[in-house]
């Protein structure tokens, strides 16, 4: 059972959030102008990561809010929380 | 009736003043407060508690604890009968009902124990060698297989008790209340960090309670009662006896099962049965000892053949002699006091058999005292007796260990055998958490390897079997887990402890499996069990090893080793070794398997607590529910709401009440509660634009006092909502969403705004809660509203269809005005009210009450279907499976080109443009009368003979009382193009004809203006 | 049925002549082969599905020179971790196909491989608990009916009679409607499915290599040339990627992306108790699906965790809701214990049908995307897999599960309301 790091309300446990999965996918901008391919990699294509996961979580059974967390998918170790719109954060080695 | 023969005259942690009366089978005995039933059968000189799973083997109670693999009963009666429930953990009570199990007719005379004589046919995995031929046969031979397996008997019907579950969050949880646990809390708690301490057994106390050491040169009992004052005292320390910690989760999360009342014949009012914990940790420390493992030998597994360190505890703490005569066979010092504890017990010990080619020599001179002979350097080889041990064969072992030296074989009369075969860590705990183990040759086990949680393992858990360790070190891990959780001692931290002066041990001579007693080891001599619970024998794991079932994974799974209900807490390391053996490599070389939660099995019950029936997931209901249900409605769940499904009178059936709805919603006026639709309050400057990236057709263009209607589109372009949203203010917006996917919908606006568009000032607030909505409609629905709201324009030039206004509503609203809104989904002329939830009930009967001139009529949600379809509206979810887009449902000109929206650029794909796309029609059947079912399937022909594809199918299907006849909306290819043909509809292997039309009905008109 | 030299045959027979003989002569079920340099195709992965591919592609299309790579033990991902449940009455015609191919080889597969993969034809059960699921449901057995897939409607009436344990209570608070039936659906046994494709694929010569990690893909100028492995560089010309929660992991390594994620798929056994449970019953709304083994333990499936991961761990909560479920479903288990919990790695595809395609390199072919319910399709999954290996190009069962749908949009939607895709 994670406990996550909510940037507004402090650590909570898992239950109280929804995964939101890969973060930093970045919806394009014309998508008119993308070909199927494109297109098709944008919605359904995943990195997947195994290791260092950049995803976004939701604090649904709190604030409401969205944030994104860097965890490891081998321990799940949470290694960064951060609001939406911020950098990548620089990760412990 | 049984006497207590077994039962000593003083001693142990019983109150010989009360007497407890149980029932084991058709016998009834007596025990004393202090007891588990283990002890007190074993106080009655039961040997027989129990037969094994595969061979039906006569087996005995072998330990004192959670290790227990033998003495399995079901306990109760009636919904509280609990099967597998193991003889060691039951609390005696007064009137305990206890059975044996897997035995038929009876323990004493098992017709299954037919497989101990058949056994050379049924080695491990023999099921995958035959049962094969001839093929049809496998389900009858399948049940005899599933008849002879399982264990107990389930409940024959539903559990009476309660459950609950408790969550809590300390700095140190201290699983083990032994002498490292407690010295470890009572280090933790004196900084006054919050610090759980819990221990499954029913005292604190663990081995103390047993073993008969002495701590601050006092009996260890003392020691463990004047901590157990002081944590008790102590605000911050929370003790849970009666608690097995049984699952170490992510994050330092651990799942603790509190039995509250097992140890009562049943709850006390109000006191659930069990409790689950599920506690945050900020740092644990696991006490939680180390199991003796047995010797795998030949008939190892008789009655009387019992763990040494399990006979100590019958002795020391439960006041019983388990036998008469005993024999110790040991590879480590362990069984050593042991023999002087059963000799004080005034149990005759004739030998002690260490495996070790020196014993120790600390215990001479006591052992003299006692006589009892150490044979050093011998083995015992095979066991006598079938249903109770009568003696043991001992001879000597050659250097390997993998054969017997000729010649010095010698047979010793005894009723009971000790066991001591080294000591297993209790790591399963650890493991969960994602630790490593390493393997130690030295004390032949594992022992915690580098950790990934926060953690301490301590004592010997930790392979520190000395008791001035356990102590030390134990206060040692509490103090610097409470460091490391933030709290640190004022002044001086608790005195240490000191235990008696033990002798330095002399190494185990691990030897995983007894040569049998025959010539040169080769005769068996019979079964050497290393699995008790799953029948598992060394000769077994071998034959795995040589079939190539070289991984212990698979040595498990071929074998069941270790797949028992004790997860195999005694076999798992004896199994290893045999395993290494085998393959003649190291035991780290062949790994070990992973420990599953939960250490010990956790009831279903205390898993779903009290979320259970109506609780289950809490049904939502509206304020007009009372009325519904005063007013004969029948209900069907929709999403997690109770809606009114019909409304029946006297007599009448669905079919004739629904008719009667949806007649007077079309003749007259009908009335249904709309209140469960999802609303969202969206505001902000930017609420049109984001209306328009949301909707696949525009809203800036929409008027303030307007209402449009809109779909919206996942990214992969397929219809996943819909529903009226209106313009309160240029900047202020009310959604309506379907019932289902409110709470979806609503997540997917704040997904959007949060994550992708956060430039857009929006605010998106859900007010399905907030609002009852009564939807009025029928040709007669503005002469009632004129009569509620007197003075208000309601002709359709002042307030037109698809537009709302705010309204007074006088004796129904004071000081309050309701939201009306000009739309509907029946196609006629409609009203759907908004008022404030608390007003919901009253707007609902004075509309009924107004409404008795016109026949008003309440109608439910099956009405409301036919009403919709007569009219072509969809449902999504219904005429949509999300592989339906815009265009797919006739729609396609809703689609605005003018700007981009979710789901847009998917539209335009190779598949999404295909012309036989499925697509939105209407169905006709050749007979008026005949109502296909949904779901049913569209065909070319009239043959409807597998196998062939469809071409779609029936989404929605009705009897119209409007249309006196039936008509159904349907899912067809190329559709849209195939009006006026005639098609078959398929199902049950008839082939129905009817004529495709357009997906509506009846046209609305000028009724709805 | 066949026979290869050297090879016993398994019987009764053979089993009372071993047991005259201690069974002290049983022969290994397979090699345990150093790899040889290069093979003509190699198969990545050794579950059910790797090693059934390797089996049809010596058995059907003469191609012996075959090895297996595992980077554990054979059948240790979801083989080894699922709760076992056969059947095929998928919604749409793709993929009832599919699972039928596979079902008509469960029901000859014990005496095929001359290995007791026990599969039990008990029935499978999926329950309607409201209005909704009810349509969705006959919408499945209508469809499944066209496709010649059994598939038939039982009240509730019916459902008491086939399995007594189930609470009926029309006042529960999501009431049984009814419910589908699949008669041919059951179980089998998942470990010796893998047992018995390696026992029987090696004796068509294919080598099973375990502890053997791939950690690369020889590629040159867009064609497969071999792998690289924790054993050293194998050549192939064709290599078939089946390595189920870890598929993404070695497209990475081709730099190929895929539209799965990886999640934790939970399950628990009961300890094992006398038969109370003749039937599969799975329910959706009520989430969760229970069967009883032959050794007495109920097999529970639970849900995923709404995270992605790699590590064979999952959260209780996913445990308690099923638990939930099943109590109030099977209203006298209460008392009983769950023993064990796991998780398997599951793929996650987003239209809950598997991917079985060429890839954009040449020769290198992926066999993925089963999410929750790969099992069942195993024999089908590995006979159609080998055919695309072999002739270099889909069967006409498994073309409509190509890559390029994510493209195109054809997608094969199985996760609608009541297709339970588990």
């Amino acid at each position: 059972m994670l406990l996550l790091q909510c940037p507004w309300c402090g650590d909570r446990s898992e239950e109280e959030f929804a995964c939101g999965g890969e973060g930093d996918i970045v919806r394009p901008l014309v998508p008119e102008e993308l070909d199927d391919r494109a297109w098709g990699d944008y919605v359904f294509m995943r990195r997947n990561e195994k290791g260092i996961h950049f995803e976004r979580w939701r604090h649904a059974h709190g604030c409401g809010r969205w944030f994104n967390v860097a965890r490891s998918t081998v321990t799940h170790e949470i290694l960064a929380s951060y609001q939406v719109g911020d950098d990548r954060p620089e990760l412990p080695e | 009736m049984r006497q207590a023969i077994n039962r000593l005259a003083e001693g142990g942690r019983i109150d010989r003043t009360e007497r407890l009366s149980f029932r084991f089978d058709d016998e009834i005995m007596y025990g004393h407060p202090g007891d588990t039933l283990a002890s007190a059968l074993l106080a009655n000189g039961v040997r027989l508690v129990g037969r094994s799973f595969k061979y039906h083997r006569p087996r005995g109670l072998m330990a004192a604890g959670g290790e227990e693999s033998n003495g399995l009963v079901r306990l109760r009666q009636g919904g509280r009968a609990e099967p597998n429930v193991r003889a060691t953990e039951i609390v005696l009570f007064d009137g305990l009902v206890a059975e044996s199990q897997n035995r038929w007719p009876s323990l004493r005379f098992d017709l299954g124990a037919l497989n101990d004589r058949l056994s050379p046919l049924f080695p491990a995995g023999f099921y995958y060698k035959t049962f094969m031929w001839p093929a049809n046969l496998w389900p009858s031979y399948e049940a005899v297989i599933r008849r002879m397996a399982g264990l107990g008997k389930a409940a024959k019907s539903g559990d009476p008790d309660r459950y609950e579950k408790k969550y809590a969050h300390c700095d140190v949880l201290v699983v083990g209340a032994g002498p490292a646990g407690l010295a470890a809390a009572l280090w933790a708690g004196r900084t006054g960090a919050r610090v759980i301490l819990a221990d499954e057994g029913t005292e604190l106390g663990g081995a103390l309670l047993g073993n008969g050491q002495q701590i601050d040169g006092r009996p260890g009992t003392a020691w463990v009662a004047g901590i157990e004052a002081e944590l008790a005292k102590a605000a911050n320390v929370r003790l849970l006896p009666r608690t097995t910690v049984g699952g170490y989760y992510d994050h330092n999360a651990l799942t603790l099962l509190e039995r509250v009342a097992d140890h009562l014949s049943k709850p006390d009012q109000g006191q659930p049965r069990q409790r689950l914990w599920q506690v945050r940790a900020k740092q644990v420390v696991l006490a939680t000892g180390a199991l003796e493992r047995p010797m795998v030998l030949a008939n190892n597994d008789r009655p009387g053949v019992m763990g040494a360190g399990a006979v100590q505890t019958y002795i020391n703490r439960y006041g019983v002699r388990p036998g008469r005569r005993a024999v110790l066979f040991t590879n480590n010092d362990s069984a050593y006091r042991v023999a002087l504890d059963l000799a004080q017990a005034g149990v005759e010990v004739p030998a002690i058999v260490d495996l070790r080619a020196q014993a120790p020599l600390g215990w001479r001179a006591e052992l003299d005292r006692f006589g009892i002979e150490v044979m050093a350097d011998r083995a015992v080889l095979g066991v006598a007796g079938r249903n109770a041990v009568t003696g043991v064969q001992i001879g000597k072992l050659n250097a390997a260990g993998n054969g017997v030296v000729p010649g010095l074989a010698r047979r010793i009369e005894c009723d009971l055998l000790c066991l001591s075969g080294g000591w297993t860590p209790s790591l399963h705990l650890l493991s969960q958490s994602g630790a490593r183990l390493r393997w130690d040759g030295t004390p032949g086990c594992f022992l915690p390897g580098e950790a990934h949680q926060a953690v301490r393992v301590v004592g010997a858990a930790n392979g520190d079997f000395m008791l001035q360790d356990c102590l030390t070190l134990g206060a040692g891990a509490g103090k610097s887990a409470a460091n490391d959780a933030g709290h640190q001692h004022r002044g001086r931290g608790p005195r240490k402890p000191v235990a008696a002066v033990e002798a330095d041990p002399t190494p185990p001579r691990p030897i995983w499996s007894i040569p049998g007693p025959g010539r040169d080891g080769r005769k068996s001599g019979g079964k050497a069990f290393v699995d008790f619970q799953s029948d598992v024998t060394a000769a077994d794991l071998r034959l795995a090893a040589r079939e190539g079932y070289h991984s212990i994974e698979h040595v498990k799974r071929y074998t069941t080793v270790g797949m028992g209900t004790d997860q195999g807490r005694t076999s798992n390391i004896n199994a290893l070794g045999i395993v290494a053996d085998a393959l003649d490599v190291a035991i780290p070389q062949v790994g070990h398997t992973t420990f599953r939660p939960p250490f010990s099995p956790v009831t279903f019950g205390a898993l779903a607590g009290g979320q259970t029936g109506p609780l289950l997931d809490p049904a939502r209901r509206t304020p007009m529910h009372g009325w519904h249900q005063a007013n004969g409605a029948v209900f069907e769940p929709v999403g997690q709401w109770h809606r009114p499904y019909y409304y029946p009178k006297a007599g009448e059936d669905m079919a004739a009440a629904v008719n009667r709805e949806t007649l007077a919603a079309r003749t007259s006026l009908g009335l249904m509660d709309a209140t469960t639709l999802g609303k969202i309050d969206i505001r902000g400057p930017d609420a049109a634009e984001f209306l328009n990236r949301i909707y696949i057709n525009g809203w800036k263009s929409l008027a303030v006092g307007g209402c449009r209607y809109g779909l919206m589109l996942g990214e992969d372009g397929m219809v996943f909502d819909d529903g009226v949203t209106a313009r309160l203010a240029e900047d202020h917006f009310h959604m309506t969403t379907t019932t289902g996917n409110a709470a979806h919908v609503h997540d997917w606006l704040e997904n959007w705004l949060q994550t992708e568009w956060p430039d857009l000032a929006v605010y998106c607030t859900s007010c399905t809660e907030q609002w009852a909505v009564a939807a009025l409609c029928g040709p007669n629905a503005r002469r009632l509203m004129a009569s509620l709201c007197p003075g208000f324009d309601l002709s359709a030039e002042a307030f037109p269809h698809m537009t709302w206004q705010t309204v007074a509503i006088p004796g129904v609203l004071e000081g309050l005005e309701a939201r009306i809104f000009r739309i509907g989904f029946t196609g006629e002329l409609s009203f759907e009210i908004n008022v404030p939830a608390g007003h919901g009930l009253a707007l609902w009967e004075a509309l009924m009450a107004a409404g008795e001139k016109y026949g008003i009529t309440p109608f439910g949600t099956e009405a409301m279907h036919v009403l919709r379809a007569e009219v072509g509206f969809i449902i999504v979810g219904q005429e949509t499976d999300g592989t339906t887009t815009p265009d797919d449902l006739g729609m396609g000109r809703m689609v605005s080109s003018k700007k981009d929206f979710l789901g847009k650029r998917s539209l335009s794909r190779s598949d999404t443009m295909r012309q036989d796309r499925p697509q939105l029609v209407g169905l006709l059947t050749d007979d008026p009368g005949h109502r296909v079912p949904e779901g049913a399937q569209l065909i070319a022909g009239n043959n409807p003979a597998p196998p062939q594809r469809g071409l779609g199918h029936v989404t929605s299907s009705y009897h119209s009382p409007n249309l006196d006849r039936t008509f159904a909306l349907a899912l067809l290819q190329g559709g849209r193009g195939r009006h006026g043909e005639t098609i078959h509809i398929a199902y049950d292997g008839r082939a129905v004809p009817a004529q495709v039309t357009a997906p509506r009905f009846l046209d609305p008109g000028e009724a709805a203006k | 049925m066949w026979q290869t030299e050297g090879m016993a045959k398994y019987s009764i027979f053979a089993l009372g002549r071993n047991a005259l003989q201690r069974h002290r002569h049983w022969p290994r079920a397979w090699r345990s082969p150093a790899p040889r340099p290069s093979y003509d195709a190699i198969i990545v992965g050794g579950g059910g599905h790797g090693l059934a591919t390797a089996y049809y592609l010596a058995k059907q299309h003469g191609m012996n020179n075959v090895a297996v790579l595992e980077k554990g033990w054979i059948g240790g991902g979801n083989t080894g971790r699922n709760t076992t449940i056969v059947r095929s009455n998928y919604l749409n015609p793709e993929s009832a196909a599919i699972y039928d191919h596979a079902l008509n080889l469960w029901e000859g597969l014990s005496q095929e491989l001359n290995f007791n993969v026990m599969y039990s034809p008990r029935g499978v059960i999926n329950l309607a608990h409201d209005h909704h699921e009810a349509r969705e449901l006959h919408r499945r057995i209508y469809a499944n009916q066209l496709a010649g897939v059994d598939a038939e409607w039982v009240t509730p009436a019916q459902l008491s009679e086939l399995c007594p344990i189930l609470n009926l209570d029309p006042n529960m608070r999501y009431p049984i409607l009814g419910g589908t039936l699949q008669r041919r659906g059951g179980v089998a046994r998942h470990d010796a499915v893998a047992w018995g494709y390696a026992r029987a694929a090696d004796g068509l010569g294919v080598d099973i290599i375990q502890n053997c990690q791939v950690t690369g893909f020889t590629m040159r100028q867009g064609r497969i040339e071999g792998v690289q492995t924790s054993q050293g560089d194998i050549g192939a010309a064709r290599v078939g990627v089946v390595a189920a929660g870890h598929s993404s992991v070695l497209a990475t390594m081709a730099g190929l992306r895929l539209p799965l994620e990886s999640h934790p798929l939970q399950a628990l056994v009961s300890e094992p108790v006398k038969p109370i449970m003749p039937t599969v019953v799975m329910s959706n709304k009520v989430h969760g699906y229970m069967s009883q083994s032959d050794k007495g333990e109920l097999v529970i499936g639970a849900g995923i965790d709404g995270y992605s991961s790699y590590a064979q761990r999952g959260s209780l909560p996913v445990i308690e809701e099923t638990i939930r479920a099943v109590v109030e479903l099977f209203p006298i288990t209460s008392r009983l214990k769950m023993m064990r919990q796991w998780a398997g790695i599951v793929d996650i595809c987003p239209d809950a049908s598997p991917i079985i395609s060429a890839t954009p390199v040449a020769g290198l072919y992926f066999n993925c995307g089963w999410g929750t319910g790969g099992f069942k399709a195993t024999p089908g999954s590995g006979h159609l897999f080998a055919h695309t290996l072999a002739k270099g190009e889909a069967h006409s069962l498994n073309a409509p599960f190509a890559l390029e749908r994510f493209y195109s949009g054809a997608l094969v939607a199985e996760h609608g309301a009541a297709a339970v895709a588990h």
